[in-house]
Protein backbone atom coordinates (compact mmCIF):
# COMPACT_ATOMS: atom_id res chain seq x y z
CA UNK A 1 0.00 0.00 0.00
CA UNK A 2 0.90 3.43 -0.97
CA UNK A 3 1.86 6.48 1.76
CA UNK A 4 -1.36 8.18 -0.10
CA UNK A 5 -4.08 5.06 1.15
CA UNK A 6 -2.22 5.52 4.68
CA UNK A 7 -2.63 9.08 5.39
CA UNK A 8 -6.28 8.58 4.04
CA UNK A 9 -6.76 6.00 6.44
CA UNK A 10 -5.56 7.88 9.48
CA UNK A 11 -7.10 10.99 8.10
CA UNK A 12 -10.52 8.67 8.35
CA UNK A 13 -9.57 8.04 11.68
CA UNK A 14 -8.89 11.09 13.20
CA UNK A 15 -12.44 12.11 11.80
CA UNK A 16 -14.31 9.22 13.16
CA UNK A 17 -12.70 9.64 16.61
CA UNK A 18 -13.90 13.95 16.61
CA UNK A 19 -17.13 12.52 15.61
CA UNK A 20 -17.26 10.32 18.16
CA UNK A 21 -15.25 11.73 20.15
CA UNK A 22 -17.88 13.91 21.84
CA UNK A 23 -20.21 11.30 22.87
CA UNK A 24 -17.65 9.25 24.12
CA UNK A 25 -17.39 11.89 26.97
CA UNK A 26 -20.75 13.30 27.56
CA UNK A 27 -22.34 9.61 27.76
CA UNK A 28 -20.34 9.51 31.19
CA UNK A 29 -22.04 12.18 32.98
CA UNK A 30 -25.02 11.07 34.50
CA UNK A 31 -26.28 14.49 34.90
CA UNK A 32 -25.27 17.92 32.67
CA UNK A 33 -24.77 21.06 34.58
CA UNK A 34 -27.29 23.73 33.39
CA UNK A 35 -24.32 25.82 31.95
CA UNK A 36 -23.25 22.62 29.54
CA UNK A 37 -26.57 22.14 28.32
CA UNK A 38 -27.10 25.90 27.46
CA UNK A 39 -23.67 25.41 25.93
CA UNK A 40 -24.38 22.28 24.19
CA UNK A 41 -27.73 23.79 23.42
CA UNK A 42 -26.31 26.88 21.47
CA UNK A 43 -23.69 24.53 19.43
CA UNK A 44 -25.73 24.45 16.40
CA UNK A 45 -26.31 28.09 16.21
CA UNK A 46 -22.36 28.97 16.45
CA UNK A 47 -20.88 26.09 14.82
CA UNK A 48 -22.92 26.86 11.79
CA UNK A 49 -22.82 30.61 11.50
CA UNK A 50 -18.97 30.67 11.52
CA UNK A 51 -19.41 28.32 8.39
CA UNK A 52 -21.54 31.71 6.90
CA UNK A 53 -20.11 34.52 7.94
CA UNK A 54 -16.68 34.59 6.71
CA UNK A 55 -18.05 33.74 3.69
CA UNK A 56 -20.54 36.57 3.68
CA UNK A 57 -17.35 39.12 4.44
CA UNK A 58 -15.48 37.89 1.69
CA UNK A 59 -18.07 37.94 -1.08
CA UNK A 60 -19.34 40.83 -3.06
CA UNK A 61 -22.84 42.30 -4.13
CA UNK A 62 -24.09 39.10 -5.55
CA UNK A 63 -23.40 36.60 -2.72
CA UNK A 64 -24.57 39.24 0.34
CA UNK A 65 -27.92 39.57 -1.47
CA UNK A 66 -28.10 35.80 -2.18
CA UNK A 67 -27.86 35.65 1.41
CA UNK A 68 -30.38 38.26 2.30
CA UNK A 69 -32.98 37.03 0.30
CA UNK A 70 -32.43 33.63 1.15
CA UNK A 71 -32.16 34.48 4.89
CA UNK A 72 -35.54 36.25 4.50
CA UNK A 73 -37.36 33.12 2.62
CA UNK A 74 -36.20 31.29 5.86
CA UNK A 75 -38.19 33.10 7.77
CA UNK A 76 -41.38 31.70 5.94
CA UNK A 77 -40.49 28.96 3.27
CA UNK A 78 -38.74 25.63 3.66
CA UNK A 79 -34.62 24.73 3.10
CA UNK A 80 -34.99 23.44 -1.04
CA UNK A 81 -36.96 26.68 -1.60
CA UNK A 82 -34.48 28.80 0.31
CA UNK A 83 -31.58 27.46 -1.28
CA UNK A 84 -32.99 27.86 -4.64
CA UNK A 85 -34.13 31.62 -4.10
CA UNK A 86 -30.64 32.44 -2.39
CA UNK A 87 -29.23 30.30 -5.63
CA UNK A 88 -31.03 32.36 -7.96
CA UNK A 89 -30.74 35.68 -7.19
CA UNK A 90 -26.63 34.43 -6.99
CA UNK A 91 -26.65 33.21 -10.83
CA UNK A 92 -29.04 36.32 -12.01
CA UNK A 93 -26.63 38.63 -10.26
CA UNK A 94 -23.07 36.99 -11.07
CA UNK A 95 -23.94 36.61 -14.91
CA UNK A 96 -25.25 40.33 -15.18
CA UNK A 97 -23.01 42.82 -12.85
CA UNK B 1 -38.31 -3.20 9.81
CA UNK B 2 -42.22 -1.85 11.05
CA UNK B 3 -43.31 0.19 8.82
CA UNK B 4 -43.55 3.44 11.36
CA UNK B 5 -39.54 2.96 11.04
CA UNK B 6 -40.21 2.46 7.02
CA UNK B 7 -42.12 6.13 7.29
CA UNK B 8 -39.30 7.51 9.56
CA UNK B 9 -36.43 6.33 6.92
CA UNK B 10 -38.36 7.73 3.81
CA UNK B 11 -38.88 11.00 5.90
CA UNK B 12 -35.07 11.05 6.57
CA UNK B 13 -34.41 10.34 2.49
CA UNK B 14 -36.51 13.43 2.23
CA UNK B 15 -34.29 15.77 4.22
CA UNK B 16 -31.14 14.50 2.65
CA UNK B 17 -32.88 16.09 -0.66
CA UNK B 18 -31.24 19.17 -0.44
CA UNK B 19 -28.27 18.57 0.69
CA UNK B 20 -27.66 16.18 -1.81
CA UNK B 21 -28.05 19.05 -4.38
CA UNK B 22 -25.97 21.54 -2.37
CA UNK B 23 -23.02 19.56 -1.60
CA UNK B 24 -23.01 17.57 -5.15
CA UNK B 25 -20.81 20.61 -6.63
CA UNK B 26 -18.24 19.84 -3.57
CA UNK B 27 -18.25 15.73 -3.82
CA UNK B 28 -17.85 16.69 -7.85
CA UNK B 29 -15.08 19.39 -6.78
CA UNK B 30 -13.40 17.06 -4.84
CA UNK B 31 -12.57 14.47 -7.12
CA UNK B 32 -11.53 16.83 -9.90
CA UNK B 33 -8.87 18.33 -7.48
CA UNK B 34 -7.54 14.84 -6.42
CA UNK B 35 -6.46 13.90 -9.42
CA UNK B 36 -4.74 17.06 -10.02
CA UNK B 37 -2.88 16.30 -7.03
CA UNK B 38 -1.98 13.13 -7.86
CA UNK B 39 -4.44 10.52 -6.42
CA UNK B 40 -5.81 7.76 -8.49
CA UNK B 41 -9.79 7.65 -8.89
CA UNK B 42 -9.46 5.07 -6.33
CA UNK B 43 -7.43 7.04 -3.71
CA UNK B 44 -10.30 9.56 -4.27
CA UNK B 45 -13.38 7.46 -4.01
CA UNK B 46 -11.62 5.99 -0.67
CA UNK B 47 -10.90 9.04 1.10
CA UNK B 48 -14.51 10.38 0.20
CA UNK B 49 -16.28 6.73 1.54
CA UNK B 50 -13.95 6.71 4.70
CA UNK B 51 -13.25 10.78 5.64
CA UNK B 52 -16.85 11.63 4.74
CA UNK B 53 -15.86 15.40 5.66
CA UNK B 54 -15.42 17.82 2.18
CA UNK B 55 -13.48 20.41 3.68
CA UNK B 56 -10.97 18.36 5.40
CA UNK B 57 -10.61 16.19 2.24
CA UNK B 58 -9.28 19.37 -0.01
CA UNK B 59 -7.27 20.59 2.81
CA UNK B 60 -5.75 17.05 2.90
CA UNK B 61 -5.15 17.17 -1.23
CA UNK B 62 -3.49 20.75 -1.01
CA UNK B 63 -0.90 19.00 1.34
CA UNK B 64 -0.46 15.70 -0.07
CA UNK B 65 1.18 17.67 -3.20
CA UNK B 66 4.07 19.42 -0.85
CA UNK B 67 6.67 17.59 0.51
CA UNK B 68 5.18 17.93 3.99
CA UNK B 69 5.30 14.97 6.41
CA UNK B 70 2.24 12.73 6.97
CA UNK B 71 1.20 13.31 10.42
CA UNK B 72 0.70 17.12 9.85
CA UNK B 73 -1.54 15.74 6.81
CA UNK B 74 -3.03 13.78 9.58
CA UNK B 75 -3.15 16.44 12.33
CA UNK B 76 -4.54 19.23 9.51
CA UNK B 77 -7.54 16.86 9.20
CA UNK B 78 -8.17 16.93 12.46
CA UNK B 79 -8.09 20.15 12.93
CA UNK B 80 -10.71 21.17 10.59
CA UNK B 81 -13.22 18.46 11.84
CA UNK B 82 -12.62 19.42 14.87
CA UNK B 83 -16.13 21.30 14.90
CA UNK B 84 -17.81 17.84 15.24
CA UNK B 85 -16.63 17.38 18.65
CA UNK B 86 -19.40 19.90 19.77
CA UNK B 87 -21.54 18.29 17.19
CA UNK B 88 -21.21 14.69 18.83
CA UNK B 89 -21.25 16.16 22.53
CA UNK B 90 -24.68 17.99 21.57
CA UNK B 91 -26.18 14.82 19.92
CA UNK B 92 -25.25 12.64 22.37
CA UNK B 93 -28.27 13.56 24.69
CA UNK B 94 -30.57 12.71 21.61
CA UNK B 95 -29.54 8.95 20.81
CA UNK B 96 -28.68 7.39 24.37
CA UNK B 97 -32.01 5.16 23.54
CA UNK B 98 -30.09 4.02 20.15
CA UNK B 99 -27.94 0.21 20.88
CA UNK B 100 -24.46 0.99 21.12
CA UNK B 101 -23.57 -0.43 17.65
CA UNK B 102 -26.42 1.93 16.12
CA UNK B 103 -24.49 5.01 18.01
CA UNK B 104 -20.76 4.09 16.97
CA UNK B 105 -22.18 3.59 13.62
CA UNK B 106 -24.70 6.84 13.73
CA UNK B 107 -21.92 8.90 14.37
CA UNK B 108 -19.83 8.14 11.46
CA UNK B 109 -22.23 9.91 9.17
CA UNK B 110 -22.14 12.90 11.54
CA UNK B 111 -22.03 15.93 9.28
CA UNK B 112 -22.84 19.24 9.25
CA UNK B 113 -26.23 19.16 7.81
CA UNK B 114 -26.79 15.47 9.43
CA UNK B 115 -26.13 17.28 13.07
CA UNK B 116 -28.03 20.44 11.87
CA UNK B 117 -31.39 18.68 10.97
CA UNK B 118 -30.53 15.21 13.64
CA UNK B 119 -31.19 18.55 16.35
CA UNK B 120 -33.69 20.17 14.63
CA UNK B 121 -35.66 17.10 14.95
CA UNK B 122 -34.40 16.15 18.34
CA UNK B 123 -36.00 19.04 20.09
CA UNK B 124 -38.37 21.26 17.69
CA UNK B 125 -40.45 19.17 16.02
CA UNK B 126 -41.04 16.57 19.08
CA UNK B 127 -40.95 13.21 17.27
CA UNK B 128 -37.81 12.40 18.90
CA UNK B 129 -35.06 11.08 16.85
CA UNK B 130 -35.05 7.76 15.42
CA UNK B 131 -32.26 5.86 13.94
CA UNK B 132 -34.08 4.83 10.82
CA UNK B 133 -34.91 8.73 9.86
CA UNK B 134 -31.33 9.16 11.06
CA UNK B 135 -30.09 6.70 8.33
CA UNK B 136 -32.59 7.53 5.92
CA UNK B 137 -30.81 10.86 5.58
CA UNK B 138 -27.47 9.57 5.97
CA UNK B 139 -27.12 6.55 3.37
CA UNK B 140 -28.13 9.03 0.45
CA UNK B 141 -25.36 11.78 1.11
CA UNK B 142 -23.06 9.13 1.70
CA UNK B 143 -23.90 6.98 -1.60
CA UNK B 144 -23.80 10.18 -3.44
CA UNK B 145 -20.33 12.03 -1.87
CA UNK B 146 -18.66 8.90 -2.74
CA UNK B 147 -20.03 8.28 -6.23
CA UNK B 148 -19.29 11.81 -6.60
CA UNK B 149 -15.58 11.97 -5.62
CA UNK B 150 -14.87 9.22 -8.18
CA UNK B 151 -17.03 11.11 -11.05
CA UNK B 152 -15.46 14.26 -10.45
CA UNK B 153 -11.47 12.05 -10.64
CA UNK B 154 -13.04 10.58 -13.45
CA UNK B 155 -14.53 13.54 -15.58
CA UNK B 156 -13.17 16.27 -13.95
CA UNK B 157 -12.29 18.06 -16.75
CA UNK B 158 -15.82 18.27 -18.28
CA UNK B 159 -17.06 20.61 -15.69
CA UNK B 160 -18.46 23.83 -16.88
CA UNK B 161 -17.18 27.35 -14.79
CA UNK B 162 -18.95 26.72 -11.32
CA UNK B 163 -17.79 30.17 -10.33
CA UNK B 164 -21.24 31.51 -12.95
CA UNK B 165 -23.55 28.79 -11.97
CA UNK B 166 -23.14 29.73 -8.27
CA UNK B 167 -22.10 25.99 -7.28
CA UNK B 168 -19.19 27.43 -4.97
CA UNK B 169 -22.01 29.29 -2.85
CA UNK B 170 -24.49 27.06 -2.32
CA UNK B 171 -23.47 25.58 1.02
CA UNK B 172 -23.14 28.81 2.99
CA UNK B 173 -26.56 29.87 1.81
CA UNK B 174 -28.07 26.16 2.99
CA UNK B 175 -26.04 26.76 6.22
CA UNK B 176 -27.55 29.83 6.74
CA UNK B 177 -30.96 28.29 6.47
CA UNK B 178 -29.44 25.92 8.93
CA UNK B 179 -28.82 28.95 11.21
CA UNK B 180 -32.35 30.13 10.96
CA UNK B 181 -33.62 27.49 11.23
CA UNK B 182 -32.92 27.56 15.39
CA UNK B 183 -33.93 31.25 15.58
CA UNK B 184 -36.65 29.97 18.62
CA UNK B 185 -33.87 28.39 21.05
CA UNK B 186 -32.89 30.69 24.05
CA UNK B 187 -30.52 33.30 23.03
CA UNK B 188 -29.66 32.65 19.69
CA UNK B 189 -29.62 36.16 18.31
CA UNK B 190 -26.87 37.19 21.45
CA UNK B 191 -24.76 33.11 19.83
CA UNK B 192 -24.88 34.07 16.57
CA UNK B 193 -23.52 38.09 17.01
CA UNK B 194 -20.72 36.68 18.70
CA UNK B 195 -19.65 33.71 16.80
CA UNK B 196 -19.93 35.92 13.60
CA UNK B 197 -17.62 38.55 14.99
CA UNK B 198 -15.47 36.17 16.50
CA UNK B 199 -15.18 34.00 13.33
CA UNK B 200 -14.42 36.67 11.10
CA UNK B 201 -11.85 38.05 13.75
CA UNK B 202 -10.04 34.37 13.69
CA UNK B 203 -10.66 34.26 9.60
CA UNK B 204 -8.77 37.70 8.84
CA UNK B 205 -5.86 36.72 11.93
CA UNK B 206 -5.07 33.22 13.20
CA UNK B 207 -6.91 32.02 9.59
CA UNK B 208 -8.76 29.21 8.19
CA UNK B 209 -9.75 26.37 9.48
CA UNK B 210 -9.00 27.96 13.12
CA UNK B 211 -11.55 29.91 12.39
CA UNK B 212 -14.59 27.67 12.65
CA UNK B 213 -13.75 26.16 16.50
CA UNK B 214 -12.78 29.51 17.80
CA UNK B 215 -16.38 31.62 16.25
CA UNK B 216 -18.15 28.13 17.70
CA UNK B 217 -16.77 27.61 21.29
CA UNK B 218 -16.73 31.63 21.17
CA UNK B 219 -20.71 31.22 20.66
CA UNK B 220 -20.83 28.02 23.13
CA UNK B 221 -19.48 29.92 26.17
CA UNK B 222 -21.08 32.88 25.81
CA UNK B 223 -24.85 30.91 25.73
CA UNK B 224 -22.63 28.80 28.91
CA UNK B 225 -22.15 32.05 30.57
CA UNK B 226 -25.55 34.25 30.46
CA UNK B 227 -27.90 31.46 30.94
CA UNK B 228 -29.84 31.77 34.22
CA UNK B 229 -28.76 29.41 36.81
CA UNK B 230 -30.46 28.55 39.80
CA UNK B 231 -28.81 26.67 42.39
CA UNK B 232 -29.80 22.79 42.55
CA UNK B 233 -32.31 23.39 39.92
CA UNK B 234 -31.39 21.15 36.29
CA UNK B 235 -33.77 20.97 33.83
Amino acid sequence: MTATFWIIIAGAVVTYLTRVGGHLVLSRFERIHPRVEAGLNAVPAAVLTTLVAPAATTGGVAEWAALAVAGFVALRGNLIVMVASGAAVLILLRNTL
Amino acid sequence: MTSRSVQEFFEGVKSSAPVVIASAPFGILFGVVAVQNGLSIGEAALMSATVFAGASQLVGLELFGQSIPAWIVVLSIFAVNFRHVLYSAALSRHVMHWTPVKRAMGFFFLTDPQFGEAERRSNGEGKGLTFSWYLGMALPIYVFWTAEGAVGAAFGNLIPDPHKIGLDFLLPIYFLGLVMDFRDRPLWLPIVAMSSVASVIAYNTVGSPWHVSIGAIAGVLLAAAIVPVRKGVSQ
